[in-house]
């Protein structure tokens, strides 16, 4: 057991050491591709083919409309997609997928969660695995980037009549610039250590004993790449990355950790630069890194020690866990995951202890800010930053300020109602499920468990997650209706309300700092958005989690 | 700029989009892994003495009879949810409080320290759980190091013969801090028929 707790803090390490090592060359690079007024000569023939004007700078309202209707054309194509797959090619012989799952399948990959209603190995041939789902898990996640820029914009310019960019270019670059090199690299590290990548069929081969097994064939390494890289999370097979193919050894259990932590981590880097301080940069991430790293440290106690009767009659927790990555690398994973909006997983999360379940619950509820989504890490801690330097100008009779933008009457509603948005999307799609009977009929284990599997399901659909306590039967109608809108919900109302909020700060003319400003660089303020970001937390959701994961822990 | 305009322009860029990275990227990693990682983009396929393809050495396999009892002369690997069906990878789902889990734990432990002939406390927790993905490849050395003395005495070899085997099929962890030790059921059981 000792050499697993060093093994642990190993991996731990060297995970820290390798994002340190690109924060700052990322980070700036991610400042460039957003800054820079070239476009590149591919990129000017692609927007002369789309008839956009990369340069015109667009209001926060035009910036929104673009970017709903480019979500609500992804929709509707990924949908056509898997409607239609019985009459496209490399369709491996499946049949299109029933309204509810396509509908599902369309919004959750669209809205960055990759809730999976459907088993990618007897669902999704290879048109739809490449052509549709890795599409939308490069696009969502420049969706998110976009986001994230155009806040970082709205604090960064002064007086600008609510111009915070241009949405086609900022979305062309992210997935061009940013992603796709990055994926390129990823993918070739991931296939030479045994990732598959062809466009192969499943086989029929005998196998040792003389049975037959199906060799699976298939895209894979390059959709892991983005599904990861992304902050996706939507496996090409049905156990994700558990799955040998999906992430073959202990080194690859790594590399996918790294790259589901890499853009997060580095966007406070770029939002520092942009801004013109790097400090505000450093605070930001300071704040992700204490979240992370505590609830890694629970995390991994809570695996390691195994608690719970099955964990104790086994003599460790290895239900649902893969003997490669054993329980350190799994518990390490699943911080990551939950605490960004990836939602892979390399264990079945359903069969966590209860306190471990209960820790990558409540890293989902922070709202994913630690270090959270691909852009939606970086604009959900920022919108905390200034509902904490709201908190702290009441407290002492400050005008709230950050970085240089007063924090008025309108602001604060705006920051109010992105807060409230995904605690109700998931209290009350819980609440509706418990009470009602298609809701209950989908819940596998009795008692608390139970409502930890709804509770679950609803905290990662509306944040965008989409990891699973699996046990729930959520491929019912009821189910894939009812998570869809909630993934819609938590999406796309609060980018509306991050938007508006970049905006109205892009208008305001910058302050310069005065004696009355509260510092938003120092460990003080760090702690204090930390402490915030708990609090409305842990009010929000304590009742829910105490009849849940807390009843099952002591009991 | 017009609603309508806006989704046409949305349209176009998502075509646009799925032909570049839909297409496109998937198909030169592809051509990429032709070349320089055949073995492995294929899906590490392991071949028997003959040549024909019996597995892959990274997806497990069951070692059953025809009536479903573990075959004495094969490593066992985990029990699986999937049943080693690759088309149908899954974990059991089972919270740690399920009663229907802890019986089953139970009742792997007492099976497979009979069939080996070992005590109870012997048996290693991989022995007893299920894998994530039901297609788990590997076993814990404990849970290898309990199985040699009866694939020896059905296959008729000497202890050290097997455990050689097993040893040549064992790895430790990834640049000695990543993962666990493990034994690769699979390709344990290719060489032991070979």
């Amino acid at each position: 057991m000792t050499a697993t707790v060093w093994a642990a803090i190993g991996q731990f390490g060297i995970l820290l050491v390798l994002l340190a090592a690109v924060h700052l060359p990322l980070g700036a690079y991610m400042a460039r591709v957003y800054s820079s007024p070239h476009h590149t000569r591919v990129e000017r023939a692609w927007y002369r083919t789309l008839r956009v004007d990369p340069d015109a700078e667009q209001r926060w309202s035009t910036y929104l409309l673009s970017l709903l209707g480019f979500s609500l054309a992804s929709v509707l194509l990924l949908y056509a997609l898997g409607r239609l797959q019985a009459h496209l090619p490399w369709n491996l012989g499946f049949s299109g997928l029933d309204p509810a799952t396509a509908w599902n399948t369309a919004v959750s990959f669209t809205t960055n969660t990759n809730w999976q209603s459907y088993s990618g190995e007897a669902a999704a041939g290879h048109l739809l695995q490449m052509a549709g789902l890795t599409v939308q898990n490069f696009v969502s996640a420049a969706v998110g980037m976009a986001v994230a820029i155009a806040l970082v914009r709205g604090l960064a310019r002064s007086g600008t009549d609510a111009r915070i960019g241009n949405f086609w270019s900022d979305l062309t670059r992210g997935a061009l610039r940013i992603l796709l090199p990055i994926a390129v690299v990823g993918a070739l590290v991931l296939a030479a250590n045994g990732v598959i990548q062809s466009l192969d069929p499943h086989t029929a081969i005998t196998t040792i004993t003389g049975e037959t097994q199906q060799a699976l064939g298939g895209p894979v390494a390059s959709q892991e790449v983005i599904k990861v890289l992304g902050t996706n999370g939507g496996g090409f097979f049905n156990a994700n990355s558990a799955h040998p193919f999906e992430n073959p050894n202990a080194l690859t259990n790594l590399v996918e950790i790294f790259l589901i932590l890499l853009i997060p981590s580095a966007l406070p880097r770029t939002f520092g630069l942009m801004v013109g301080d790097r400090r505000q940069g450093w605070a930001i991430l300071g704040v992700m890194t204490g979240l992370w790293t505590v609830a890694t440290g629970l995390l991994t106690w809570a695996e390691l020690a195994g608690p719970g009767l099955a964990p104790s009659l086994a003599g460790a927790a290895m239900e649902g866990k893969e003997a490669r990555f054993g329980l350190a690398g799994t518990a390490l994973f699943g911080a990551a995951t939950t605490g960004t909006s990836t939602g892979a997983v390399d264990s079945m999360h359903d069969s966590l202890t209860a306190p471990g379940g209960g820790v990558a619950m409540f890293t989902m509820m922070l709202g994913e800010v630690a270090p959270g989504g691909v852009g939606s890490g970086l604009y959900g801690m920022l919108v905390l930053a200034v509902l904490t330097v709201f908190i702290a100008g009441l407290m002492v009779g400050r005008t709230p300020e950050y970085a240089g933008k007063k924090i008025g009457r309108g602001e604060i509603t705006l920051v109010a109602l992105y807060v409230l948005t995904v605690p109700a999307a998931v209290l009350l799609g819980s609440a509706i499920s418990v009470v009602t009977g298609p809701g209950l009929a989908g819940i596998q284990e009795a008692g608390p468990h139970g409502l930890s599997e709804v509770l679950y399901a609803f905290t990662s659909a509306s944040n965008n997650n989409g990891s699973a306590f699996a046990g729930l039967a959520a491929g019912t109608p009821y189910f894939n209706t009812m998570t869809g809108l909630a993934m819609l919900v938590g999406r796309f109302v609060p980018i509306a309300l991050v938007l508006a909020l970049a905006g109205r700060l892009a208008s305001q003319n910058t302050v310069p700092a005065s004696a009355g400003t509260l510092p938003t660089h120092r460990p003080l303020f760090v702690g204090l958005v930390g402490a915030v970001t708990l609090v409305v937390v842990g009010l929000t959701f304590i009742p829910v989690l105490s009849l849940g994961p807390v009843v099952e822990s002591l009991s | 700029m017009k609603p309508t305009r806006t989704l046409w322009t949305a349209l176009r860029l998502t075509l646009v989009l799925t032909v570049v990275l839909g297409i496109g990227y998937p198909l030169v990693v592809t051509a990429i892994g032709r070349v320089a990682f055949p073995a492995q983009a294929a899906g590490s396929l392991v071949r028997d003495d003959a040549g024909q393809v019996r597995g892959s050495a990274l997806i497990g396999q069951s070692f059953l009879g025809s009536d479903g009892t573990p075959l004495p002369q094969y490593f066992q690997p985990r029990p699986s949810a999937a049943g080693y069906d690759a088309a149908a990878s899954s974990g059991s789902n089972l919270g740690p409080e399920d009663a229907g889990l802890a019986a089953a734990v139970a009742q792997r432990r007492a099976d497979v320290a009979t069939f080996n002939a070992v005590r109870e406390d012997q048996v290693p927790p991989d022995a007893v759980t299920a894998s994530g993905s039901g297609l788990d490849p590997h076993i814990s050395p404990q849970y290898a190091a309990i199985q040699v003395a009866r694939v020896a005495a059905a296959r008729g070899m000497t202890e050290d013969a097997v455990r050689a085997l097993v040893a040549a099929h064992t790895q430790g962890r990834t640049l000695g801090f990543l993962g666990e030790p493990r034994v690769n059921v699979v390709t344990l059981n290719l060489a032991l028929d070979g």
